[in-house]
């Protein structure tokens, strides 16, 4: 399958858009009519063809765009890129998961040969060519977590399992729903989730904390998260709020269909093998509210879900000053009509 | 997370490397590469004897960057259930296996500065991998290993060529023992102690350990149960309203398993916390074999560990 | 159109729930390792009570064992005052200020040996100082024994600018480094020793909450 990858921006004048294929592939994340949080971690099998669950990593239109904001936001605060001294293993593993995924799985955007430890990665989208030895980290440009990620879309963090918690020892943040790595770096698992509301009473972080100190190599699972965001801006991070937070205030009813983006985090989770480490990939979908009603069944849901959000979750998001003003516009695409189960378009 | 992936291999060499212990070397009977494994890692090997499963799990020895094999080594043991002695009975060269994916619940402490590890007989598995990571990254450490004398211990020769003075073997027939005080009285801030052998060893370990004023986290130890033979008795499945016998040499779960019972499992060990299981009644004192559970949850009597624990009543009622 | 209040309200809202949040640590309080070979206790003049009171439930050569390393920034120049007293028989070194401590603290971990146990009690920062440094010499966070005692003040870390800001007792706070009024959460790095600032008018500029002690 070859993409065609679009020249568009997440920042200034925001010509971001999704094309209607883009737009039937989105990984919409509700199944019902209501939302509460849950562990929702299922298999990350292949799931249907040209659907963002297809491949383990997603590499879609907005490829090479993603990847040169990123490069903008890496430049302006590096420590949007960590990873503390004992993480080197585990990089390696990260960059070895990522590349023969890529490789595979786009065979003719991404090619990897391999001759022992002797790599050669072609990153065509990209224009890169890189001869490099595994394992030495002279031979790299970046270190290796920074180096894949760079070409990878998505944010990702890698946790080091030690004294039945996990660490969150290095990662790489660029497009993520305000949390800050440079603070989290070094956190365990409750804590980083620690401003999460809600959720540690249900005890959904126990849970999924025992759970993933189980997870096996080649076992990987997924789950999907979401927020919203005013423009299509991908650098929403704590660092940058006092800047970017004053779009909450600009949400009006004529412009919500062009400004108001539901944001959905695939997520994905893969034991590394020689690390024990754990990769955890969020890999960030935007589309807009006026793409999001041409799909009858989403606009007739979206709605009702942001309707009766908890007004813990919808603080904890970020979304109350525009949320009655979304509604009200989404209001008039929702006809009443029943919805069916499961996530996808009719 | 019931499923484990299970790999067929094939036993591609024995060497019998001391009196009761013989060493197996593994490849994919499809001869695929074995995936990598961090040290400290184990396997479950699957045997299918005539009238049952065995699955019993064994440290992955061997480089772990070293994946064109995978090395075990077993130790036959007395008042086996069964699954040692298969092993060295019934397992030759050519012989077809399964084992799961690899495990870990013993890692090297990644933010240690220095590595103390404490081995017994068998348990010096671990630590054949361990010392080949550590090495290999530069750290520094110290292997003591304990064994009953020349001809049961395995590896002496191999670790001390290898390792030189930073390895001490302890003859156990000749009078020596490992001087765990003093080791431990002369080692500097930041240094993690790691023990595996059988069970009054490492309680002695991390004892001595303690009262030498050795924090709690800097203290690791691995120790796999294979499940203690015992008196039969009965199950009562609360959910599906079963009733199941299990025998003196299989756990409950293989009891569950052989009867075509579905149940949480990983390690099979005691030490993961997958298999744990609501106990509605008993009658008698559970036998909790495991070291998962806390002490107050194996005296309330509600949980139990059902891959290795078993009861000294005729019947006990879990929530399956 | 949302009203002052409103916005504030959500505001608080959102952070409500985290006065409890789970990175926020808490300070079990000092309880003696009799196996102890070596005992090293950091504090301030408010934590020197809880060492003595450390002292006495211990009882036997525990303190003979123990050196303390006292940040007292009010203590007559002469470094001497009634708790002084009441540390010995420990060995004690009075230190200026946190920071002057925290060096000695460093000096004493270079030359340690397994078989020391840390002990921190007094302010938040100085117990987050204690732990930081610690950590730098493979000490575990859980390991170090900790106590909360006088000034709820907190160190800050600003995420715009990544400036520190010492000494907190209000939210907001203007941020000493790039002026930026902040909300100071909850949520807390133990690696940066702080707990986090964010913007607080990003939304509505200029509107700033009113200033209120709440960490004295």
């Amino acid at each position: 399958m070859t993409l065609t990858f679009k020249e568009e921006t997440f920042r200034d004048d925001f010509t971001f858009s999704n094309s209607p294929k883009a737009i039937r592939r989105f990984p919409f994340p509700f199944h019902e009519d209501k939302y509460m949080y849950s562990v929702n971690i299922e298999p990350h099998t292949p799931g249907a063809q040209g659907s963002a669950f297809e491949f383990p990593i997603d590499i879609d239109e907005h490829y090479v765009s993603e990847m040169r904001d990123r490069a903008l936001v890496l430049e302006a605060d590096p420590r949007r890129c960590q990873a503390l001294p004992h993480m080197m293993t585990a990089q390696w593993d990260t960059l070895e998961l990522l590349m023969t995924s890529m490789a595979e799985s786009y065979p003719e955007h991404f090619r990897l040969t391999r001759d022992g430890a002797h790599w050669h990665w072609i990153n065509r989208p990209l224009g890169i060519e890189q001869k490099f030895t595994f394992g030495d980290v002279s031979t790299l440009p970046y270190e290796p977590m920074e180096y894949i990620a760079r070409q990878c879309q998505g944010d990702f963090s890698i946790q080091d399992q030690r004294d039945n918690q996990l660490w969150m020892d290095a990662g790489i943040v660029t497009t993520q729903a305000d949390w800050s790595l440079d603070f989290d770096v070094g956190m365990n698992f409750f804590e980083w989730h620690a401003p999460v509301p809600l959720a540690h009473e249900k005890g959904v972080f126990e849970r999924a904390l025992k759970f993933l100190l189980n997870l096996q190599c080649g076992r990987p699972v997924r789950r999907l998260n979401w927020t919203m965001t005013v423009n299509p801006r991908l650098d929403t991070s704590p660092e940058n709020y006092h800047k970017w937070g004053i779009d909450r205030a600009s949400v009006t009813p004529e412009n919500v269909g062009n400004k108001v983006h539901l944001r959905v985090e695939l997520q994905g989770l893969w034991r590394l093998p020689r690390s024990n480490a754990i990769l955890f990939s969020i890999r960030c979908y935007l589309i807009k509210m006026s793409e999001l009603v041409t799909v009858p069944k989403w606009r007739r849901r979206l709605p009702r879900v942001l309707r009766t959000l908890p007004d813990e979750i919808a603080d904890y998001k970020g979304l109350t000053r525009y949320r009655a003003t979304t509604i009200d516009w989404l209001s008039q695409y929702d006809d009443g009509a029943p919805t069916s189960l499961g996530c996808g378009p009719d | 997370m019931t499923e484990t992936f299970l790999r067929r291999v094939r036993v591609a060499e024995i060497e019998r490397v001391a009196s009761r212990i013989k060493r197996f070397r593994l490849v994919d009977a499809a001869n695929d590469r074995l995936p990598d494994f961090s040290a400290g890692s184990h396997v479950t090997v699957c045997m299918r004897s005539p009238d049952r499963l065995i699955r019993n799990p064994y440290s992955l020895m061997g480089c772990p960057s070293d994946t064109s094999s995978y090395q075990i080594s077993v130790l036959n043991v007395d008042n086996s259930r069964g699954g040692s002695q298969f092993m060295h009975d019934q397992v030759a060269v050519g012989s077809e296996l399964e084992i799961s994916s690899p495990l870990n619940l013993f890692p090297p402490a990644k933010l240690g500065r220095k590595h103390i590890l404490v081995a017994g007989g068998i348990g010096i598995t671990p630590f054949i991998a361990m010392t080949s990571d550590l090495a290999a990254h530069g750290c520094d450490f110290e292997l003591h290993y304990g064994v009953r004398s020349e001809e049961e211990g395995a590896y002496c020769g191999l670790l001390q060529t290898t390792y030189g003075e930073r390895v001490k073997v302890y003859y156990q027939d000749k009078g020596e023992f490992i001087p765990l005080e003093r080791v431990l009285g002369e080692q500097p801030l930041g240094t993690h102690m790691y023990v595996c052998g059988p069970k009054p060893m490492i309680d002695w370990a991390l004892k001595t350990a303690k009262l030498e004023g050795w924090p709690d986290e800097n203290l690791h130890s691995e120790q796999f149960s294979a499940p203690l033979p015992g008196k039969p008795f009965e199950v009562h499945l609360a959910k599906s309203g079963r009733t199941i016998t299990v025998s003196g040499h299989q756990s409950i779960l293989e009891a569950l398993e052989q009867n075509g019972v579905d149940a949480p499992y990983l390690c099979r060990g005691g030490a993961c916390g997958q298999c744990e299981t609501a106990v509605s009644s008993c009658d008698g004192p559970i036998q909790h074999n495991d070291h998962y559970l806390t002490d107050a949850e194996k005296a309330g009597g509600k949980k139990i560990m059902i891959c290795l624990s078993r009861i000294e009543g005729n019947s006990i009622t879990i929530d399956l | 159109m949302l009203s002052l209040r409103q916005i504030l309200l959500a505001f608080q809202q959102r952070h409500k729930h985290m006065t409890t949040i789970k990175s926020r640590p808490v300070y079990p309080g000092l309880s003696p390792d009799l196996n102890a070979r070596k005992n090293v206790c950091v504090c301030d003049e408010a934590g020197a009570e809880a060492i003595v009171e450390l002292f006495a439930s211990a009882g036997g050569p525990f303190a003979e064992r123990s050196l303390v390393l006292l940040a007292a920034e009010t203590l007559k120049t002469n470094g001497r005052g009634p708790v002084i007293e009441r540390l010995s028989p420990a060995e004690i070194e009075v230190s200026p200020a946190l920071d002057a401590a925290i060096v000695r603290f460093r000096e004493v971990l270079s030359r340690a040996a397994m078989g020391l146990r840390v002990y921190a009690a007094g302010s938040e920062p100085l117990i987050g100082s204690v732990i930081q440094a610690a950590a730098d010499f493979g000490i575990d966070h859980k390991s170090i024994r900790t106590e909360q005692r006088g000034s709820l003040k907190r160190r800050v870390q600003c995420v715009h600018c990544k400036g520190i800001i010492e000494d907190v007792t209000t939210s907001p706070v203007r941020c000493t480094h790039c002026g930026l009024f902040l909300f100071v959460r909850d949520h807390y790095s133990r690696r940066l020793a702080a707990f986090q600032g964010v913007c607080v008018d990003a939304e509505c500029p200029g509107e700033i909450p009113e200033i209120k002690v709440l960490y004295s």
